[in-house]
Protein backbone atom coordinates (compact mmCIF):
# COMPACT_ATOMS: atom_id res chain seq x y z
CA UNK A 1 0.00 0.00 0.00
CA UNK A 2 1.27 3.44 -0.53
CA UNK A 3 2.27 5.89 2.13
CA UNK A 4 -0.42 8.73 2.42
CA UNK A 5 2.43 10.33 4.96
CA UNK A 6 5.74 10.85 5.02
CA UNK A 7 7.81 12.53 6.84
CA UNK A 8 11.74 12.94 6.94
CA UNK A 9 13.70 14.82 9.41
CA UNK A 10 11.43 17.25 10.71
CA UNK A 11 12.60 19.51 13.03
CA UNK A 12 10.75 22.48 15.44
CA UNK A 13 12.01 24.67 17.90
CA UNK A 14 10.83 27.21 19.99
CA UNK A 15 13.17 30.28 20.56
CA UNK A 16 15.99 27.65 21.89
CA UNK A 17 13.59 25.13 23.30
CA UNK A 18 14.55 22.38 20.49
CA UNK A 19 11.09 20.26 20.65
CA UNK A 20 11.50 18.09 17.27
CA UNK A 21 15.16 17.06 16.62
CA UNK A 22 14.81 15.21 13.01
CA UNK A 23 11.39 13.19 13.38
CA UNK A 24 10.81 10.40 10.40
CA UNK A 25 8.06 8.20 9.71
CA UNK A 26 5.53 7.16 6.90
CA UNK A 27 2.24 6.03 7.49
CA UNK A 28 0.54 4.29 5.00
CA UNK A 29 -2.93 4.71 3.26
CA UNK A 30 -6.14 3.40 5.24
CA UNK A 31 -3.84 2.65 8.65
CA UNK A 32 -4.32 3.87 12.39
CA UNK A 33 -1.07 5.21 13.30
CA UNK A 34 -0.37 5.79 16.78
CA UNK A 35 2.52 8.62 18.14
CA UNK A 36 3.17 7.48 21.14
CA UNK A 37 4.76 9.52 23.96
CA UNK A 38 4.91 11.62 27.65
CA UNK A 39 3.66 15.01 27.75
CA UNK A 40 5.70 17.11 26.71
CA UNK A 41 7.52 14.59 24.09
CA UNK A 42 6.37 17.09 21.01
CA UNK A 43 3.19 14.90 19.92
CA UNK A 44 0.82 18.00 19.17
CA UNK A 45 3.85 19.81 17.55
CA UNK A 46 4.19 16.83 15.24
CA UNK A 47 0.50 16.98 14.67
CA UNK A 48 0.30 20.62 14.80
CA UNK A 49 2.62 21.03 11.53
CA UNK A 50 1.15 18.46 9.65
CA UNK A 51 -1.97 19.78 9.75
CA UNK A 52 -0.60 22.94 8.83
CA UNK A 53 -1.05 25.09 12.16
CA UNK A 54 2.78 24.88 12.47
CA UNK A 55 5.60 25.92 10.52
CA UNK A 56 9.14 23.45 10.46
CA UNK A 57 12.19 24.33 10.80
CA UNK A 58 13.62 22.37 8.94
CA UNK A 59 12.78 18.72 6.80
CA UNK A 60 10.24 17.48 4.84
CA UNK A 61 6.68 16.58 5.39
CA UNK A 62 4.19 15.31 2.75
CA UNK A 63 0.38 14.66 3.29
CA UNK A 64 -1.21 12.95 0.14
CA UNK A 65 2.06 13.81 -2.28
CA UNK A 66 1.15 17.94 -0.92
CA UNK A 67 4.28 19.64 0.85
CA UNK A 68 2.91 20.79 3.86
CA UNK A 69 4.81 23.83 3.97
CA UNK A 70 4.65 25.00 -0.06
CA UNK A 71 1.53 23.85 -0.73
CA UNK A 72 -1.00 24.25 2.60
CA UNK A 73 -4.47 24.43 0.90
CA UNK A 74 -4.20 21.27 -0.75
CA UNK A 75 -3.02 19.45 2.21
CA UNK A 76 -6.30 21.04 4.43
CA UNK A 77 -8.13 19.93 1.49
CA UNK A 78 -7.28 16.37 2.59
CA UNK A 79 -6.91 16.44 6.14
CA UNK A 80 -9.20 17.30 9.13
CA UNK A 81 -8.04 18.16 12.58
CA UNK A 82 -9.64 17.39 15.97
CA UNK A 83 -7.06 19.13 18.60
CA UNK A 84 -6.56 18.62 22.37
CA UNK A 85 -8.78 21.36 23.04
CA UNK A 86 -12.34 20.85 22.01
CA UNK A 87 -12.61 22.65 19.06
CA UNK A 88 -16.80 24.21 19.01
CA UNK A 89 -18.49 27.16 19.13
CA UNK A 90 -20.44 26.81 22.56
CA UNK A 91 -22.94 29.85 21.18
CA UNK A 92 -24.12 27.29 18.42
CA UNK A 93 -26.02 24.00 18.71
CA UNK A 94 -24.61 20.64 17.76
CA UNK A 95 -26.30 20.85 14.76
CA UNK A 96 -25.42 24.21 14.11
CA UNK A 97 -21.95 23.24 14.51
CA UNK A 98 -21.69 20.50 12.19
CA UNK A 99 -23.98 22.83 9.51
CA UNK A 100 -21.47 25.41 9.83
CA UNK A 101 -18.46 22.90 9.27
CA UNK A 102 -20.64 21.81 6.09
CA UNK A 103 -21.49 25.30 4.82
CA UNK A 104 -17.65 26.26 5.12
CA UNK A 105 -16.79 23.05 2.88
CA UNK A 106 -19.36 23.69 0.57
CA UNK A 107 -20.70 20.47 1.20
CA UNK A 108 -24.16 19.45 -1.05
CA UNK A 109 -25.83 17.88 1.38
CA UNK A 110 -24.60 19.36 5.25
CA UNK A 111 -28.07 18.87 6.58
CA UNK A 112 -28.20 15.37 5.64
CA UNK A 113 -25.15 14.52 6.59
CA UNK A 114 -25.18 16.68 9.78
CA UNK A 115 -28.33 14.58 11.06
CA UNK A 116 -26.30 11.51 10.17
CA UNK A 117 -23.27 12.06 12.17
CA UNK A 118 -25.76 13.43 15.31
CA UNK A 119 -27.34 9.99 15.25
CA UNK A 120 -23.74 8.21 14.77
CA UNK A 121 -22.48 9.85 17.68
CA UNK A 122 -25.18 10.12 20.02
CA UNK A 123 -25.92 13.27 20.18
CA UNK A 124 -29.94 13.60 18.36
CA UNK A 125 -31.45 14.38 21.83
CA UNK A 126 -29.13 17.26 22.25
CA UNK A 127 -28.93 18.74 19.14
CA UNK A 128 -30.83 21.41 19.67
CA UNK A 129 -28.77 22.62 22.49
CA UNK A 130 -26.29 24.78 22.72
CA UNK A 131 -23.09 23.38 22.78
CA UNK A 132 -21.50 25.12 26.21
CA UNK A 133 -24.04 23.01 28.14
CA UNK A 134 -22.34 19.75 26.85
CA UNK A 135 -20.91 17.46 28.97
CA UNK A 136 -17.14 16.59 28.34
CA UNK A 137 -17.52 13.59 26.34
CA UNK A 138 -20.62 14.52 24.49
CA UNK A 139 -18.37 17.53 23.33
CA UNK A 140 -15.66 15.66 22.27
CA UNK A 141 -17.92 13.64 20.13
CA UNK A 142 -19.71 16.53 18.73
CA UNK A 143 -15.93 17.70 18.07
CA UNK A 144 -14.96 14.81 16.09
CA UNK A 145 -18.20 14.63 14.31
CA UNK A 146 -17.05 18.18 13.32
CA UNK A 147 -14.10 17.02 11.90
CA UNK A 148 -15.90 14.01 10.08
CA UNK A 149 -18.10 16.58 8.40
CA UNK A 150 -17.84 15.71 4.16
CA UNK A 151 -17.11 11.75 3.76
CA UNK A 152 -14.03 9.96 4.86
CA UNK A 153 -12.91 9.10 0.82
CA UNK A 154 -12.63 13.88 0.86
CA UNK A 155 -11.18 13.86 4.61
CA UNK A 156 -8.45 11.07 3.73
CA UNK A 157 -6.79 11.73 6.79
CA UNK A 158 -7.90 12.31 9.92
CA UNK A 159 -5.25 13.93 13.12
CA UNK A 160 -6.75 12.69 16.49
CA UNK A 161 -4.44 14.65 19.06
CA UNK A 162 -5.25 12.81 22.29
CA UNK A 163 -8.84 12.05 21.33
CA UNK A 164 -9.85 9.95 24.76
CA UNK A 165 -8.04 12.41 27.44
CA UNK A 166 -10.30 13.27 29.95
CA UNK A 167 -13.31 10.82 28.65
CA UNK A 168 -14.70 8.09 30.63
CA UNK A 169 -14.20 4.52 30.58
CA UNK A 170 -17.36 3.92 28.54
CA UNK A 171 -17.08 7.16 25.91
CA UNK A 172 -13.20 6.41 25.61
CA UNK A 173 -14.26 2.60 24.29
CA UNK A 174 -17.07 4.02 22.41
CA UNK A 175 -14.09 6.45 21.21
CA UNK A 176 -12.00 3.50 19.92
CA UNK A 177 -14.58 1.43 17.97
CA UNK A 178 -15.41 4.61 16.44
CA UNK A 179 -11.73 4.96 14.94
CA UNK A 180 -11.72 1.46 14.08
CA UNK A 181 -14.98 2.42 11.81
CA UNK A 182 -13.10 5.44 10.23
CA UNK A 183 -10.17 3.29 9.31
CA UNK A 184 -12.57 0.39 8.18
CA UNK A 185 -14.34 2.66 5.98
CA UNK A 186 -10.52 3.80 3.90
CA UNK A 187 -9.56 7.11 6.25
CA UNK A 188 -6.13 6.93 7.72
CA UNK A 189 -6.16 7.70 11.32
CA UNK A 190 -2.93 9.69 12.71
CA UNK A 191 -3.75 9.37 16.81
CA UNK A 192 -1.22 11.14 19.46
CA UNK A 193 -1.88 9.50 22.81
CA UNK A 194 -0.26 9.05 26.29
CA UNK A 195 -2.11 6.03 27.09
CA UNK A 196 -0.37 2.66 25.82
CA UNK A 197 -3.33 -0.02 25.74
CA UNK A 198 -5.34 2.96 23.21
CA UNK A 199 -2.00 2.24 20.97
CA UNK A 200 -1.96 -1.54 21.90
CA UNK A 201 -5.62 -1.72 21.13
CA UNK A 202 -5.86 0.28 18.10
CA UNK A 203 -3.00 1.70 16.37
CA UNK A 204 -1.33 -0.83 13.23
CA UNK A 205 1.84 1.31 13.56
CA UNK A 206 2.62 2.37 16.33
CA UNK A 207 6.05 5.44 16.66
CA UNK A 208 7.57 6.44 20.21
CA UNK A 209 8.34 9.73 20.30
CA UNK A 210 10.75 10.55 23.24
CA UNK A 211 12.68 14.14 23.81
CA UNK A 212 11.91 14.74 20.12
CA UNK A 213 13.53 11.99 18.53
CA UNK A 214 11.18 8.45 17.44
CA UNK A 215 13.18 6.16 19.44
CA UNK A 216 10.99 2.89 18.27
CA UNK A 217 8.92 2.35 15.36
CA UNK A 218 6.72 -0.51 14.15
CA UNK A 219 3.74 -2.70 14.16
CA UNK A 220 3.28 -3.88 18.10
CA UNK A 221 4.84 -7.56 16.96
CA UNK A 222 7.65 -6.14 15.58
CA UNK A 223 8.23 -3.62 18.49
CA UNK A 224 7.51 -7.13 20.45
CA UNK A 225 10.42 -9.20 18.76
CA UNK A 226 12.56 -6.22 19.43
CA UNK A 227 12.41 -6.93 23.12
CA UNK A 228 12.26 -10.13 23.30
CA UNK A 229 10.50 -12.00 26.50
CA UNK A 230 12.26 -11.47 29.34
CA UNK A 231 12.07 -14.98 31.23
CA UNK A 232 12.43 -17.47 29.36
CA UNK A 233 13.17 -20.19 31.87
CA UNK A 234 9.44 -21.14 32.85
CA UNK A 235 7.34 -19.45 31.37
CA UNK A 236 6.95 -16.89 28.37
CA UNK A 237 5.41 -13.77 29.24
CA UNK A 238 5.03 -11.54 26.07
CA UNK A 239 5.78 -8.03 27.29
CA UNK A 240 3.18 -5.85 27.16
CA UNK A 241 3.60 -2.62 25.36
CA UNK A 242 3.82 -1.10 28.26
CA UNK A 243 6.61 -2.58 29.59
CA UNK A 244 8.54 -1.43 25.76
CA UNK A 245 7.89 1.85 26.14
CA UNK A 246 8.89 1.76 30.07
CA UNK A 247 11.88 -0.12 28.81
CA UNK A 248 13.37 2.15 26.19
CA UNK A 249 11.99 5.40 27.62
CA UNK A 250 13.56 4.42 31.23
CA UNK A 251 16.94 3.19 29.54
CA UNK A 252 17.18 7.04 27.49
CA UNK A 253 16.83 8.57 30.64
CA UNK B 1 -16.47 32.05 -5.51
CA UNK B 2 -15.18 30.47 -2.14
CA UNK B 3 -14.04 33.73 -0.38
CA UNK B 4 -18.19 34.90 -0.73
CA UNK B 5 -19.50 31.64 0.20
CA UNK B 6 -17.22 31.16 3.14
CA UNK B 7 -17.81 34.76 4.15
CA UNK B 8 -21.32 34.87 4.40
CA UNK B 9 -21.48 31.29 6.17
CA UNK B 10 -19.21 33.02 9.22
CA UNK B 11 -21.35 35.80 8.61
CA UNK B 12 -24.18 33.96 9.69
CA UNK B 13 -22.36 31.93 12.37
CA UNK B 14 -21.36 35.61 14.07
CA UNK B 15 -24.44 36.97 13.76
CA UNK B 16 -26.09 33.94 15.33
CA UNK B 17 -24.02 34.07 18.29
CA UNK B 18 -24.30 37.57 18.85
CA UNK B 19 -28.22 37.70 19.13
CA UNK B 20 -28.01 35.20 21.17
CA UNK B 21 -25.72 37.47 23.55
CA UNK B 22 -27.94 40.70 23.21
CA UNK B 23 -26.44 42.53 25.83
CA UNK B 24 -23.80 43.43 23.74
CA UNK B 25 -26.05 45.40 21.89
CA UNK B 26 -27.40 47.11 25.21
CA UNK B 27 -24.16 48.53 26.16
CA UNK B 28 -23.87 50.18 22.79
CA UNK B 29 -27.09 51.92 23.11
CA UNK B 30 -26.89 52.69 26.52
CA UNK B 31 -23.81 54.59 26.59
CA UNK B 32 -24.24 56.76 23.89
CA UNK B 33 -27.70 57.38 25.24
CA UNK B 34 -26.75 58.64 28.65
CA UNK B 35 -24.04 60.52 27.10
CA UNK B 36 -26.62 62.32 24.61
CA UNK B 37 -28.67 62.87 28.01
CA UNK B 38 -26.24 64.76 29.92
CA UNK B 39 -24.97 66.83 26.92
CA UNK B 40 -28.28 67.77 25.03
CA UNK B 41 -30.26 68.52 28.02
CA UNK B 42 -28.32 68.78 31.01
CA UNK B 43 -25.55 71.12 29.62
CA UNK B 44 -27.49 72.08 26.43
CA UNK B 45 -29.05 75.26 27.90
CA UNK B 46 -25.40 76.91 28.03
CA UNK B 47 -24.19 75.53 25.15
CA UNK B 48 -23.87 78.02 22.67
CA UNK B 49 -22.98 76.64 18.72
CA UNK B 50 -24.95 79.17 16.75
CA UNK B 51 -27.96 78.97 15.26
CA UNK B 52 -28.61 75.25 16.25
CA UNK B 53 -29.78 73.65 19.05
CA UNK B 54 -26.94 71.65 21.28
CA UNK B 55 -29.01 68.52 20.72
CA UNK B 56 -29.32 68.95 17.02
CA UNK B 57 -25.07 69.61 16.82
CA UNK B 58 -23.77 66.42 18.76
CA UNK B 59 -25.83 64.13 17.54
CA UNK B 60 -23.36 63.27 14.97
CA UNK B 61 -21.13 62.93 17.18
CA UNK B 62 -22.92 60.90 19.26
CA UNK B 63 -23.72 58.45 16.39
CA UNK B 64 -20.12 57.75 16.30
CA UNK B 65 -19.94 57.06 20.17
CA UNK B 66 -21.90 54.43 19.37
CA UNK B 67 -20.24 52.58 16.54
CA UNK B 68 -17.18 52.94 18.97
CA UNK B 69 -19.23 51.24 21.68
CA UNK B 70 -20.64 48.67 19.56
CA UNK B 71 -17.38 47.73 18.14
CA UNK B 72 -15.63 46.66 21.37
CA UNK B 73 -17.75 43.45 21.28
CA UNK B 74 -16.07 42.69 18.10
CA UNK B 75 -12.46 43.25 19.70
CA UNK B 76 -13.74 40.95 22.29
CA UNK B 77 -15.14 38.17 20.27
CA UNK B 78 -12.30 38.09 17.86
CA UNK B 79 -9.88 37.67 20.50
CA UNK B 80 -12.41 35.12 21.86
CA UNK B 81 -11.88 33.02 18.61
CA UNK B 82 -8.00 33.61 18.84
CA UNK B 83 -7.92 31.52 22.04
CA UNK B 84 -9.98 28.68 21.14
CA UNK B 85 -10.04 25.66 19.88
CA UNK B 86 -11.90 26.55 16.80
CA UNK B 87 -9.50 28.62 15.21
CA UNK B 88 -7.11 25.88 15.14
CA UNK B 89 -10.40 23.99 13.33
CA UNK B 90 -10.32 26.83 10.81
CA UNK B 91 -6.96 27.45 10.27
CA UNK B 92 -6.50 23.56 8.80
CA UNK B 93 -9.74 23.85 6.46
CA UNK B 94 -9.26 24.85 2.73
CA UNK B 95 -11.03 28.47 3.38
CA UNK B 96 -10.67 31.52 2.75
CA UNK B 97 -8.76 33.24 5.53
CA UNK B 98 -10.32 36.63 5.49
CA UNK B 99 -13.51 35.34 6.07
CA UNK B 100 -12.93 34.11 9.43
CA UNK B 101 -12.69 37.82 10.39
CA UNK B 102 -15.04 39.22 7.64
CA UNK B 103 -17.91 37.34 9.32
CA UNK B 104 -17.36 39.03 12.50
CA UNK B 105 -17.27 42.58 10.48
CA UNK B 106 -20.47 42.01 8.45
CA UNK B 107 -22.30 41.09 11.62
CA UNK B 108 -20.59 43.54 13.65
CA UNK B 109 -22.12 45.97 10.86
CA UNK B 110 -25.56 44.42 11.91
CA UNK B 111 -25.13 45.06 15.56
CA UNK B 112 -24.30 48.71 14.97
CA UNK B 113 -26.99 49.58 12.58
CA UNK B 114 -29.75 48.29 15.26
CA UNK B 115 -27.43 50.34 18.17
CA UNK B 116 -27.43 53.68 15.70
CA UNK B 117 -30.94 53.36 15.06
CA UNK B 118 -32.19 53.41 18.66
CA UNK B 119 -29.85 56.05 19.11
CA UNK B 120 -30.98 57.99 17.23
CA UNK B 121 -34.52 57.00 17.90
CA UNK B 122 -33.63 58.15 21.63
CA UNK B 123 -32.05 61.64 20.01
CA UNK B 124 -35.78 61.78 18.36
CA UNK B 125 -37.73 61.50 22.13
CA UNK B 126 -35.49 63.91 23.77
CA UNK B 127 -35.33 66.84 21.22
CA UNK B 128 -33.66 66.19 17.96
CA UNK B 129 -35.24 67.65 15.28
CA UNK B 130 -33.51 67.58 11.85
CA UNK B 131 -34.22 68.49 8.23
CA UNK B 132 -32.83 65.54 5.98
CA UNK B 133 -34.71 64.75 2.97
CA UNK B 134 -35.04 60.95 2.44
CA UNK B 135 -31.64 61.21 -0.01
CA UNK B 136 -30.09 63.07 2.39
CA UNK B 137 -30.81 60.02 4.73
CA UNK B 138 -29.48 57.69 2.04
CA UNK B 139 -25.99 59.46 2.04
CA UNK B 140 -26.22 59.75 5.39
CA UNK B 141 -26.56 55.80 5.26
CA UNK B 142 -23.78 55.23 3.20
CA UNK B 143 -21.12 57.39 4.89
CA UNK B 144 -22.17 56.08 8.16
CA UNK B 145 -21.96 52.09 6.99
CA UNK B 146 -18.13 52.80 5.52
CA UNK B 147 -17.28 54.19 8.61
CA UNK B 148 -18.57 51.48 10.33
CA UNK B 149 -16.25 49.07 8.76
CA UNK B 150 -13.38 50.90 8.99
CA UNK B 151 -14.22 51.51 12.59
CA UNK B 152 -14.72 47.69 12.53
CA UNK B 153 -11.65 46.24 10.81
CA UNK B 154 -9.49 48.50 13.69
CA UNK B 155 -11.32 46.95 16.48
CA UNK B 156 -10.67 43.33 14.84
CA UNK B 157 -6.90 44.68 14.36
CA UNK B 158 -7.62 45.06 18.70
CA UNK B 159 -8.63 42.05 19.10
CA UNK B 160 -6.07 39.98 17.11
CA UNK B 161 -2.91 41.08 19.31
CA UNK B 162 -4.78 41.77 22.43
CA UNK B 163 -3.52 38.72 24.81
CA UNK B 164 -7.28 38.68 26.74
CA UNK B 165 -10.49 39.50 25.80
CA UNK B 166 -10.61 42.16 29.12
CA UNK B 167 -8.28 44.35 27.15
CA UNK B 168 -9.60 43.69 23.60
CA UNK B 169 -12.79 45.53 24.78
CA UNK B 170 -10.85 48.29 26.86
CA UNK B 171 -8.91 49.37 23.49
CA UNK B 172 -11.17 50.55 21.10
CA UNK B 173 -11.94 53.18 24.08
CA UNK B 174 -10.13 55.73 22.23
CA UNK B 175 -12.40 55.83 19.32
CA UNK B 176 -15.41 56.62 22.08
CA UNK B 177 -13.24 59.54 23.55
CA UNK B 178 -11.74 61.02 19.94
CA UNK B 179 -15.15 62.00 19.02
CA UNK B 180 -15.03 65.07 21.43
CA UNK B 181 -11.84 66.42 20.19
CA UNK B 182 -13.43 66.45 16.16
CA UNK B 183 -16.44 69.21 15.51
CA UNK B 184 -18.85 66.67 17.33
CA UNK B 185 -19.37 68.43 20.34
CA UNK B 186 -18.03 72.00 20.11
CA UNK B 187 -16.86 73.87 17.40
CA UNK B 188 -13.18 73.58 16.44
CA UNK B 189 -12.78 77.02 16.39
CA UNK B 190 -13.28 77.56 19.80
CA UNK B 191 -10.49 74.95 20.71
CA UNK B 192 -7.15 76.25 22.00
CA UNK B 193 -4.79 75.75 19.55
CA UNK B 194 -3.06 72.08 19.42
CA UNK B 195 -6.41 70.46 20.02
CA UNK B 196 -7.74 72.88 16.79
CA UNK B 197 -5.19 71.68 14.59
CA UNK B 198 -5.70 67.61 15.83
CA UNK B 199 -9.45 68.00 15.74
CA UNK B 200 -9.54 69.97 11.72
CA UNK B 201 -7.74 67.13 10.51
CA UNK B 202 -9.00 63.79 12.14
CA UNK B 203 -11.39 62.03 10.27
CA UNK B 204 -14.13 62.50 12.00
CA UNK B 205 -14.33 65.60 11.91
CA UNK B 206 -15.15 65.66 8.34
CA UNK B 207 -17.55 62.62 8.91
CA UNK B 208 -19.34 64.30 11.16
CA UNK B 209 -19.62 67.92 9.33
CA UNK B 210 -21.49 65.68 6.50
CA UNK B 211 -23.64 64.46 8.51
CA UNK B 212 -24.84 67.04 10.37
CA UNK B 213 -25.16 69.29 7.24
CA UNK B 214 -26.95 66.55 5.95
CA UNK B 215 -29.23 66.68 8.66
CA UNK B 216 -29.90 70.04 9.34
CA UNK B 217 -29.87 70.98 5.66
CA UNK B 218 -26.58 72.77 5.37
CA UNK B 219 -24.12 72.81 2.45
CA UNK B 220 -21.68 69.83 2.81
CA UNK B 221 -18.85 71.06 0.72
CA UNK B 222 -16.07 68.54 -0.10
CA UNK B 223 -16.90 67.40 3.40
CA UNK B 224 -18.39 64.41 2.26
CA UNK B 225 -15.33 63.63 -0.40
CA UNK B 226 -13.27 63.49 2.31
CA UNK B 227 -15.07 61.76 4.31
CA UNK B 228 -15.36 58.94 1.87
CA UNK B 229 -12.01 58.91 1.01
CA UNK B 230 -10.78 58.48 4.67
CA UNK B 231 -12.98 56.03 5.69
CA UNK B 232 -12.27 53.49 2.26
CA UNK B 233 -8.28 54.51 3.05
CA UNK B 234 -8.76 53.27 6.95
CA UNK B 235 -11.02 50.67 5.38
CA UNK B 236 -7.75 49.45 2.96
CA UNK B 237 -5.22 49.51 5.68
CA UNK B 238 -6.64 48.11 8.62
CA UNK B 239 -8.34 45.16 6.45
CA UNK B 240 -4.44 44.48 4.84
CA UNK B 241 -3.15 45.02 8.47
CA UNK B 242 -5.62 42.36 10.07
CA UNK B 243 -5.24 39.58 7.52
CA UNK B 244 -1.80 39.69 7.76
CA UNK B 245 -1.44 39.36 11.59
CA UNK B 246 -3.99 36.96 11.22
CA UNK B 247 -1.74 34.80 9.15
CA UNK B 248 1.29 35.92 11.21
CA UNK B 249 -0.38 34.23 14.67
CA UNK B 250 0.13 30.78 12.20
CA UNK B 251 3.65 29.50 14.94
Amino acid sequence: MENIISVSGLRKSFKSLEVLKGVSFDIKKGSIFALLGSNGAGKTTAVRILATLSKPCGGKAAICGYDVLKQADEVRGCISLTGQFAAVDESLTGRENLQLIGRLRRLPDTNRRADELLTAFDLEDAAKRLAKTYSGGMRRRLDIAMSLMGSAKERQVIFLDEPTTGLDPQNRIAMWDMVKNLAGEGATVFLTTQYLEEAEYLADKIAILHEGVIIAEGTLEELRKMFPPAKKEYIEIQPTLEEIFLKIVGGAQ
Amino acid sequence: MRVVSNSWTMFKRCLLTSLRNPENIGAAIFVPAIVMWLFGILFGSVMDVGDYNYIDFIVPGIILQTVAQAVTSVAISVNNDMHKGIIDRFRSMDISKSSVLTGHVLSAIVRNMIATTVVIGVAFAIGFRPSAGFVDWLIIVGVLILYMLAITWIAVICGLIAKTPESAGTMPFLLFVLPYISSGFVPVETMPKALKVFAENQPMTPIIDTMRALMLNQPVGNNLLLALVWSAGIIVVTFTIAVQVYKSKQK
